[in-house]
């Protein structure tokens, strides 16, 4: 760490979220390994991995749901209960977590009863464009109405922090697209939203910043410009029996190399002078150089380097 | 980047852990909105008095007061203890809803639910309480001095905290909504047992020597005794240990269910 980044730190910049060799173990299982991740207030952070990544796992530490088996969780300053506690943190859930037999408005009264200071309901309804619907059973709502219940119930508290955990499951493009803009504007006025995704396309539209989470390490962290780009490059696949393929990944550029029967496949940034290699120096044939779509790309990134980024 | 302009300090903690009257209103609304509930808790305690209450010498002395009434205490416990269970067994429908995990997003001590699900329960044994004895009062055939209607009426409701434990219990074995059909049944059968329904000394010796290990035999002794001026020392060992007992296994499935919250 440079000393630069020393002095910003004392002048108290809270961080929303810190994670400091943050390790889960589920038995066996590490679900969680020495993840180290700073969030800075206002940020739009994007979660992105696989299904059983580790990304509900973190998140529920963060929520102070479970406790890490090794390192340190803190939110705003404070243990993770203690913000929730104060209706700092709140989160939306995918599914359940909803009554049937209570209605809308009881729905969002119940949950604000429990905090010191919350919004008035009909005021969070409104904004949540659920005031029509206040007296409505919730198992009589709409899988979309029940979702905008959900986060008339997150936003209660005004938390300081907001963690979505696959928030757009199961919307159109044009409920998304107003979701994120909802987002948006609270993330302008200082929330700090932290969104759990396997969708590539979504974390790089509306998030800030993504952090890349593969068998529980954060394999990458960057803008979504700097993540598509550690992930970008093309595969070039020849016919070449007994490929040298130490030589190969030795070539500048070359990110991984495998070879399937007499086929070698080479993913690379620079696909040219794989294939000059190729063609000059080896007696392959049948060269042929691909672009890499985004989500292979992805799945090279959070299936192959495991730990090798790091 | 913005600055964070609030003081996370500055945020207040709610008192008490999150208990409110507002909780407690909706959630006594919530289930009186329940047909179930009310059938359960007002409808079959009261028929049950009806036909058993005209049975014959129902006007032979019972302690302080007749057979009639020492029926009317015996039902309005199964009433309560039965409305207790319903109230204890949506502890773990709740939680299989992932409404306990909702909750936990919140400043609701895990505590103060378990008490705020409990002060429900025994407010609803209340309703059934007063459901069966409004029946027997019209009925007319229940007598006992007036302080022994209330002193057993109180002391019921306090027995039904047992039922309620038993329930969060049967709730957590028996997942989503079938533990009323497991809990309906088995109530009925413990009051068979446990002489809620028919005197111990109507029964066998082989039956009644069981039936002081069965956990509506102590309840249903304490909540008679102040109508029948008995009470036997191993009714009150029976009552304390089957509370302990429930509310342990209670304790012990949820403790086991908090893994995955």
């Amino acid at each position: 760490m440079s000393l630069g980044q020393g002095t910003a730190q004392t002048a108290v910049t809270l961080s929303a979220v810190s994670l400091a060799g943050v390790s889960k173990d589920f038995g066996d299982v590490r679900a969680v390994r020495e993840i180290d991740l700073t969030i800075a207030p206002g940020e739009i952070v994007a979660f992105l991995g696989p299904n059983g990544a580790g990304k509900t796992t973190t998140i529920d530490m963060i929520l102070g749901l479970s406790h890490p088996t090794a390192g340190d969780v803190s939110v705003l300053g404070l243990r993770p209960r203690q913000a929730i506690a104060r209706g700092l943190v709140s989160a939306v859930m995918q599914t359940g977590g909803l009554l049937k037999d209570l209605t809308v408005r009881e729905t969002v009264a119940y949950t604000a009863s429990l905090f010191a200071d919350t919004r008035p309901v009909e005021e969070v309804l409104a904004d949540a464009g659920i005031t029509a619907i206040g007296d409505r059973r919730v198992g009589k709502c709409s899988g979309g109405e029940q979702q905008r219940l959900r986060f008339a119930m997150a936003l209660l508290s005004d938390p300081a922090l907001l963690l979505l955990d696959e928030p757009t499951t199961g919307m159109d493009v044009e409920g998304r697209r107003t979701f994120w803009s909802t987002i948006r504007a609270d993330a302008e006025k200082g929330r700090t939203v932290l969104f759990a995704t396997h969708y590539l396309e979504e974390a790089d539209q509306y998030a800030d910043r993504i952090v890349l989470i593969s068998q529980g390490r954060i394999v990458a962290d960057g803008s979504g410009a700097e993540i598509k780009a550690l992930a970008s490059g093309r595969t070039v696949r020849a016919t070449l029996p007994a490929a040298d393929t130490a030589a190969l990944a030795a070539l500048g550029g070359v990110d991984h190399v495998e070879t399937r029967g007499d086929s070698v496949i080479v993913h690379a940034k620079d696909s040219d002078a794989v294939a000059r290699y190729l063609l000059t120096q080896t007696p392959a044939r049948d060269v042929e150089i691909a672009a890499k779509g985004i989500e292979e790309a992805f799945l090279s990134l959070t299936g192959h380097d495991e730990g090798a980024n790091r | 980047m913005s600055t964070l302009t609030l003081d996370p300090e500055a945020r207040r903690v709610p008192p008490m852990g999150g208990f409110n009257l507002t909780v407690l209103g909706i959630e006594l609304r919530r289930m009186l909105r329940n047909r179930r509930t009310i059938v359960f808790t007002l409808v079959i305690p009261a028929a049950l008095l009806l036909s058993f209450g005209g049975q014959q010498g129902w006007d032979d002395k019972a302690g302080s007061g007749n057979v009639a009434a020492y029926i009317l205490v015996s039902m309005s416990l199964y009433g309560a203890a039965l409305t207790a269970a319903a109230g204890g067994s949506m502890v773990a429908l709740e939680r299989s809803l992932g409404w306990s995990r909702q909750l936990r997003l919140t400043p609701l001590n895990p505590v103060v639910y378990i008490l705020m699900k409990a002060v429900v329960a025994l407010v609803m044994g209340s309703l059934a309480i007063l459901a069966v004895n409004a029946t027997g009062k019209l009925q007319g055939k229940a007598e006992m001095p007036t302080h022994t209607w209330f002193a057993c009426a109180a002391v019921t409701v306090f027995c039904t905290l047992t039922f309620a434990a038993l329930g969060v219990f049967v709730g957590y074995v028996v997942p989503g909504e079938n533990a009323m059909q497991i809990l309906g049944p088995g109530l009925a059968l413990l009051s068979f047992l446990g002489g809620v329904f028919i005197p111990l000394d109507q029964y066998s010796d082989v039956v009644r020597h069981v039936a002081y290990w069965t956990p509506m035999y102590g309840v249903s002794e304490i909540a008679r005794s102040p109508l029948t001026h008995e009470l036997p020392w191993f009714a009150v060992v029976n009552a304390v240990v089957w509370f302990a007992l429930f509310v342990a296994g209670a304790a012990w499935r949820m403790s086991k269910d908090t893994a995955r919250v």
